[in-house]
């Protein structure tokens, strides 16, 4: 794995910035890669489209953003008609299926599943969508061993959310399994 | 033992580097995309017996941070250009009253409110410049979040050394962006403070320096009494209209940071022993530049990186070496071409300066820089 740059996006308060400092922390600081976050945001702190961007790499990283995508993760309609412009052709699209009526077209690939469905019936809490897409992009494109992302995710939510949110990462990886 | 690696925000290590280097007063007014320094601090100074107040404005939040170091502890506040532009007035008593202190400016675009949440590199002629009289000026540029904990350690020391504030200038990218650090440990890094008067305080003279040209400072309330003030003073600290005292005492000011040139200044110079061509970067745009030069050199360029983590005073002395060698250098920066005028005036004519300029809010990105290498062929 050389370089693959990542983005995570949605509306803002559905802690895509929270599931990509996640991922990086699991790479990094889990598993010795390099790995950097950042963001772009505008002055709104709720609503409007919002994205996070990792870029996980063997070699030292430079410059910090993402120039073209491998994957872009879309939960909303907005964001996947925003963020998706620059992604390889060879790169992957994740989409909800319940708020992503219509996919951006493109030479890239495409895979909806029911993350916020899942979150809220299967988990129990619409919240933990954030932690149900990491499980989900994980599961598809093993960026790090699932224990290790587990043990990221535990490091960053409150206390005695724990159980939810590995039910969350689990029930990611197996959306991602039956999508497969 | 191994040191403790963790997953931080550029702001958040310099929170981390402020209390290392033993920072126990902050005085600040929130400003994006600064705000996470002052946040942090206001959660991690109480835990260790330091005091955090959100002032009325940036002013006061300028005076106070010069009057908490007065009284003996080491100080800081954190702003953006709007911010920093208010505490210029302050930042001059700051200078001329020999108040050490660090100033962390995490630049962003425009003049006035600008573009808040987008980079920009235009305070960088500021930092020298902006409050009005000669003083000397020392302003630190990171590049990495790891340096950003590491400078802000040098920040403190450097102003607790030569008694004077001293700016930590950063950027949204570096200050906004997370990567893995490793924390120092307790000792590992030094951390240096200031000069005390050892003698009868009754024969104290605030101004009157020692051989390395900086004057001991006494805490307020420790029995040492002395008189601070805006005006040209004597050694004495009383005020004194003598132009010639004036004077002698400014280009002393002016020296305890040039004699010191050699501890001041640190530079990383890359791939630069046999370049054509040098890119002259810092801060954000200096990763730009890096990754750019990397490639390059796969390409059998002979290209090589010279970044100033002392941007103030400029690193000349360092630059001067390439002048006469280097065929061209490129200097991007996110402003209309600053420092490039500081590299213009040391290659003196004997070299091609060009600049890569942006303020769209945009990095300038490894590939721009690639072009311009690419055209010097």
């Amino acid at each position: 794995m050389a370089r693959s740059e990542i983005r995570l996006s949605g509306s803002g308060g559905q802690g895509m910035i929270t599931a990509g400092i996640i991922l990086a922390m699991a790479a990094s600081v889990f598993e010795g890669k390099k790995a950097i976050q950042s963001q772009s945001y505008g002055p709104e702190a709720r609503g409007g489209a919002s994205k996070a961007e990792v870029i996980i790499s063997d070699d030292d990283i430079y410059y910090p953003k993402v120039m073209n995508p491998d994957v872009v993760v879309a939960l909303t309609q907005e964001a996947a008609d925003k963020y998706c412009k620059d992604l390889k052709d060879t790169g992957l699209l994740i989409v909800d299926n319940l708020m992503v009526k219509k996919a951006p077209e493109g030479k890239f690939k495409v895979i909806g599943l029911d993350i916020i469905v899942t979150a809220a019936e299967k988990v129990g809490k619409a919240m933990v969508a954030n932690v149900v897409t990491l499980g989900a992009l994980n599961a598809l494109c093993d960026f790090v061993d699932h224990s290790t992302l587990e043990k990221a995710v535990l490091s960053r939510v409150p206390r005695g959310t724990e159980e939810l949110n590995k039910k969350a990462l689990a029930a990611g990886a197996e959306l991602a399994k039956a999508a497969k | 033992m191994a040191r403790e690696i963790r997953f931080l925000q550029g702001n958040e290590a310099v929170c981390e580097g402020a209390l290392y280097a033993g920072c126990r007063f902050y005085a600040g007014y929130p400003i994006t995309p600064s705000t996470e320094i002052a946040e942090g601090l206001s959660a991690s100074l109480p835990k260790v017996g330091g005091r955090f107040i959100q002032m009325e404005d940036e002013l006061a939040a300028m005076a106070a941070t010069i009057g908490g170091s007065i009284a003996g502890k080491k100080s800081m506040t954190a702003t953006s250009g709007p911010g920093m532009s208010l505490k210029m007035e302050n930042l001059g008593y700051g200078y001329l009253t020999e108040i050490p202190c660090v100033i962390v400016n995490v630049m962003r675009g425009g003049p006035s409110t600008g573009l808040p949440t987008g980079p920009g590199q235009s305070d960088v002629m500021q930092a020298k410049w902006g409050t009005h009289g000669d003083h000397p000026a020392i302003v630190l540029t990171p590049s990495t979040v790891q340096e950003q904990l590491n400078e802000t350690v040098r920040a403190f020391n450097l102003a607790e050394k030569y008694r004077m504030p001293v700016i930590l200038l950063t950027d949204e990218i570096i200050g906004h962006m997370r990567e893995a650090i490793e924390i120092p440990e307790p000792g590992e890094l030094e951390v240096i403070d200031r000069k005390r008067p050892t003698c009868d305080p009754k024969d104290y003279k605030p101004y009157k320096p020692e051989a390395d040209l900086v004057p001991p400072m006494a805490d307020f309330g420790s029995g040492y009494r002395y008189h601070i003030t805006g005006l040209n003073h004597a050694e004495d600290g009383f005020p004194s209209n003598n132009g010639k005292m004036a004077q002698a005492d400014e280009i002393r000011q002016e020296n305890k940071v040039m004699h010191h040139y050699d501890d001041i200044v640190k530079v990383e110079e890359f791939e630069c022993a046999d370049a054509e061509i040098i890119v002259f970067a810092y801060g954000s745009s200096a990763r730009s530049a890096k990754e750019a030069v990397i490639k390059a050199r796969e390409e059998g360029v002979k290209v090589g990186l010279f970044r100033p983590l002392t941007l103030w005073p400029f690193p000349e002395k360092h630059l001067e070496k390439y002048v006469g060698k280097t065929k061209k250098f490129i200097v991007p920066e996110l402003n209309l071409g600053m420092i490039k005028l500081e590299v213009d005036r040391v290659v003196k004519g004997q070299a091609e300066v060009v600049g890569i300029n942006k303020i769209d809010s945009d990095p300038i990105t490894p590939v721009e820089i690639m072009d311009e290498i690419r055209r010097s062929k």
